[in-house]
């Protein structure tokens, strides 16, 4: 058993506290002394040229000190994009400017034309009303297809045409893997769509400005997974503040699935705003402008071909995806669909020749980037799905046709045909844990207690891969990313040995003031209540890179565990000196440092009280105080995976899908904190569930989105959900981090989506609906329906 | 501007309001309580929730004119008087109920207003019960978990792999 506090055990969140008792202090709870209200008036057509802009009424509404609108932001940069992709001909994408607020035209439903400041956010609010809008409305860019049709209507008149980029990967391999198809014994193909989504974090995005005329010194409060990040972005490419003049703190934040990763527009708005007006400027942002402001996920529109020889051994895959960017490029969108889809495609299989076409497309809908998985769950979607519909047409058990092609363990490290090193997995092993623990064997007994009840009982798999832990920066540079994407953290011990521990890594959720404690705690032997955990503001974090794409335990916490060995390292060299023997001899264990093969020791304290108050100290070979600071780039990506399984009954009457039981089994590498992992998953899970049958951003043909509150987007709600079956006892540890994990905040979301519509099409094809191979999420009673009877 | 008087977790309290100024704004703006959270703008996700008159009330969905007089009770109000959890609130921390916290106010004070209507609910009554109450982290399961441990109820075996 592990040591409460300690690697291993599901030690309780200490986050919890305040968050149970409504003392959480999240951005829209700030309120600084003089702040004004924002509110940004946005476009209510999809596509249109601004010919003008009467301000006068507005400006004279009760309460309103300043309305701005593009002109008033013609000094300042654009939003900046934080990733180039280079395309199959080597030409870098085309990278529209993307200004502040609308410039001469509006782009999407949504797009921010004027930003009211008023005393009351109830002004604001009004004056909008007030303000006139002349604009020509024009033909909405929609269908990508239709995008890139020669003289299409173009979403940026500056550009040659809507086509971001063409992106061929591996270019080289393409001759080859055409080859294969010419000859391959079975091919199949599947065309499917995968679906737009909203992240919807519960915390709306908020973002406060405020300056200190006195300092010049510039603070903004926001909504963000990545403090950092925004501080860079927006000072350096937007604004033009240096960095010590421009601190940005991200307090507690209520979710984010990687909406909160960007650098948005408002941000960079109410710092600007703060010092013309020259008090604090708030913005809250509503529900429904979240749904048209916040960076959607998804929307993918794929083909995608599988050739088999006549064993059944995969030979080759082929896939071509229309990837929607929206009107802008959004901060890592670019890379979304390129580098964190196709490096995924070659899954858990030695498909040897794998040749993957991305033709990224603007459109007139809001931007999409990074939501939870981004890229992973397009990868496993299409190829899962696409496995399965192979094993129907060649009439073999899904589960063998995959194990027969599986990576199987002594082929780690494994080169794929797609660039990635997947150091190490054990993919037999996480299906036989999901056979076992969604009793597979008793599915038939099951699905006969359905048909006694006029239901349509099915069975899906799905084996996902995804790469976490983002990312070698030379890697990454090499790829076109702007940033590195190392992490970094500070372990201050003070004087009574108490530890704070400085990350950059923000916690929105995942609980990393519970288990970073958790790994300090076990690597010095002391009590985790000694230690508290720092993140989300600038000014006291060293530069760290955030939390998105599962990397905070596996990159910022090695930047922890470095940072803490350093701090060892020089406590043992004090230890020595107090204890009058050699370093090599000094050992730490559970918080005390004692000569080996002695009794003589000294405890953490005295260890860390002599750093502070150094009399009986070796000042000449060695610093007082014990501060150590580390950064960590990692030096390959980790590779999570696992084995899913869903049960569903279909209602043939109605179509309506129910999911009556999920099953996980994951391989996550080692588990700090097992709770905070399971609530990970379950989470995850809900999300994708959620992607497979009920959300869907739907736009209409004027580009107005139809699902634009929570009274038209349906997210999964309690009673749409099943209790979950979650297990991650099967290990094989990460090669090249110091703890051996691989992170798991967004598997659940990356396995789920194909294992549920798998289920789906098995129920139907069990129950005589042989011609039903696909059906596009959302997977919803009409369409189930209309699959059955069409 | 008409004052409001009401009384918030035993406390007598007023404020200035518009007529327009819903519960949800005069908890937070009028009186400073940001513990209720406010995530939507259509009286869907349940984040505002808090009791009036040992109610569940979506705070968001009624303007504090309405309630002048009632009893309210919010997150704030919801600990034990020496500070410690109250049992629903404890059960949330034990079966890790929550993650980013933000909905957590509303699924709390929602959680205690069914246990207040039926001390002994099923996991479906629970599921059904809470639909009002959004949660984008949890996927529920812990939640609903939470829910039936603090009504006196076993939980060990919800979720478990099958023997």
């Amino acid at each position: 058993m592990p040591k409460d506090g300690g690697i291993g055990a599901s030690t309780k969140r200490r986050e919890d506290m305040r968050f149970l008792t409504g003392k959480g202090r999240y951005t829209d709870d700030i309120n600084i002394r003089g702040q004004v209200h924002a509110h940004f008036l946005r476009s209510d057509v999809a596509h249109g040229r601004i010919n003008g802009i009467d301000l006068s009424a507005a400006e004279a509404m009760p309460g309103v000190l300043r309305i701005l609108t593009a002109a008033d932001f013609a000094a300042v940069g654009g939003i900046p994009c934080g990733w180039q992709v280079t395309d199959r001909h080597g030409q870098v994408m085309q990278e529209p400017k993307h200004p502040v607020l609308a410039d001469g035209k509006v782009r999407h439903v949504g797009d921010p034309i004027a930003m009211i400041i008023a005393e009351t956010y109830e002004q604001a609010r009004d004056a909008a009303e007030a303000v006139l809008v002349d604009i020509t409305e024009l033909t909405p860019v929609l269908d990508m297809k239709a995008a890139l049709a020669e003289g299409a209507v173009k979403v940026h008149d500056d550009l040659t045409s809507n086509l971001c980029y063409d992106w061929g990967f591996v270019e080289e391999n393409k001759a080859a893997v055409d080859a294969a198809f010419a000859k391959a014994a079975h091919v199949t193909t599947l065309e499917l769509v995968n679906n737009r989504l909203v992240a919807n974090p519960m915390e709306p995005r908020v973002a406060v400005g405020d300056f200190e005329s006195h300092s010049d010194q510039y603070t903004l409060y926001t909504t963000s997974q990545n403090p950092h990040v925004i501080r860079l972005l927006m000072g350096a490419f937007v604004l033009g503040i240096p960095e010590h003049k421009l601190r940005v703190v991200a307090p507690d934040v209520g979710g984010g699935f990687g909406s909160k990763i960007y650098h948005y527009a408002e941000e960079a708005a109410v710092t600007f705003a703060a010092r013309l007006v020259g008090r604090p400027v708030k913005w809250t942002s509503s529900r429904s402008e979240a749904f048209i402001s916040d960076a959607h996920g998804r929307d993918h529109v794929t083909k995608i071909e599988l050739a088999l020889d006549d064993e059944n051994n995969f030979t080759a895959l082929r896939t071509d995806t229309y990837a929607n960017m929206g009107a802008y490029l959004s901060t890592f969108a670019p890379s979304i669909p390129t580098w964190l889809h196709g490096t995924l495609m070659a899954g858990n299989y030695k498909t040897p020749l794998i040749y993957v076409n991305v033709k990224a497309v603007f459109t007139n809908t809001v931007p999409v980037d990074a939501y939870r998985g981004a890229g992973r769950p397009e990868a496993t979607f299409q190829l899962e799905r696409l496995v399965d519909k192979a094993a129907r047409e060649l009439g073999v058990d899904p589960v063998d046709l995959r194990r027969q092609n599986f990576i199987t363990p002594d082929m780690f490290p494994y080169q794929t045909p797609v660039a990635v090193v997947y150091d190490t997995g054990n993919y037999q092993a996480t299906m036989d844990k999901l056979l076992e623990i969604s009793d597979h064997a008793g599915f038939e007994a099951r699905r006969a207690e359905s048909a006694t009840r006029g239901k349509l009982r099915g069975f899906g798999i799905a084996h996902y891969i995804e790469a976490c832990g983002i990312a070698p920066s030379n890697l990454v540079g090499q790829l076109g990313a702007r940033a590195g994407l190392y992490e970094s953290a500070t372990v201050r011990v003070n004087a009574t040995g108490s530890i704070s521990v400085y990350t950059g890594s923000h916690s929105h959720g995942q609980g990393h003031e519970t288990s970073f404690a958790q790994v300090v705690a076990e690597m010095i032997g002391i009590d985790a209540n000694q230690i508290d955990i720092v993140h989300g503001d600038t000014s006291n974090t060293p530069m760290g890179m955030g939390t998105y794409g599962s990397r905070s335990l596996a990159v910022g916490g090695s930047a922890i565990v470095k940072a803490t060995n350093k701090i060892i390292n020089k406590a043992k060299k004090i230890a020595a000196h107090l204890l009058e023997a050699s370093e090599a001899d000094i050992e730490l264990k559970d918080g005390k440092f004692a000569v080996a093969g002695t009794d003589k020791s000294v405890d953490w304290a005295g260890v860390t009280l002599a750093a502070y108050v150094p009399h009986n100290y070796p000042l000449e070979s060695l610093e007082p105080g014990l501060e150590e600071t580390a950064f960590y780039d990692p030096s390959n990506f980790t590779y999570p995976s696992g084995a899913y399984g869903c049960e569903v009954e279909v209602d043939p009457d109605t179509g309506k899908v129910q999911v009556l039981s999920f099953a996980a089994a994951d391989d996550f590498g080692n588990i700090v904190n097992p709770m905070i992992v399971e609530g990970q998953v379950q989470g995850g899970l809900a999300q994708g569930i959620g992607q497979a049958l009920l959300e869907n951003c739907a736009y209409d043909g004027n580009g107005q989105l139809l699902s634009g509150s929570f009274m038209d987007y349906a997210m999964p709600r309690a009673d749409d959900l099943p209790m979950f079956t979650v297990d991650h006892s099967c290990i094989t540890p990460c090669t090249h981090n110091p703890l051996g994990v691989k992170g798991c905040g967004e598997a659940g979301a990356i396995g789920s989506p194909p294992a549920v519509v798998n289920a789906v099409i098995d129920a139907l094809q069990r129950a005589g609906h042989a011609h039903v191979t696909h059906i596009d999420m959302p997977v919803t009673p009409a369409r189930v329906w209309a699959a059955m009877n069409g | 501007m008409t004052k409001v008087t009401m009384t918030v977790n035993g406390k007598t309290v007023s404020a200035d309001t518009e007529g327009r100024t819903l519960l949800s704004s005069f908890l937070r703006d009028g009186l400073g309580m940001t513990g209720t959270h406010i995530g939507c703008d259509t009286s869907q996700c349940g984040a505002c929730l808090v009791h009036v008159d040992g109610k569940a009330v979506k705070s968001c969905s009624v303007f504090a004119q309405e309630v002048a007089g009632a009893q309210v009770r919010t997150i704030e109000g919801m600990a034990n008087a020496d500070g410690s959890l109250s049992v629903i609130q404890q059960a949330f921390q034990d079966h890790h109920g929550l993650q980013c916290g933000f909905c957590t106010p509303g699924m709390v004070m929602s959680a205690a207003a069914l246990l207040a209507e039926n001390p002994k609910p099923t996991e479906h009554e629970v599921r059904h019960y809470l639909e009002g109450n959004l949660c984008r982290c949890t996927g529920y399961h812990n939640i609903v978990k939470a829910v039936l441990a603090a009504s006196g109820q076993d939980v060990s075996g919800l979720g478990v792999a099958a023997e």
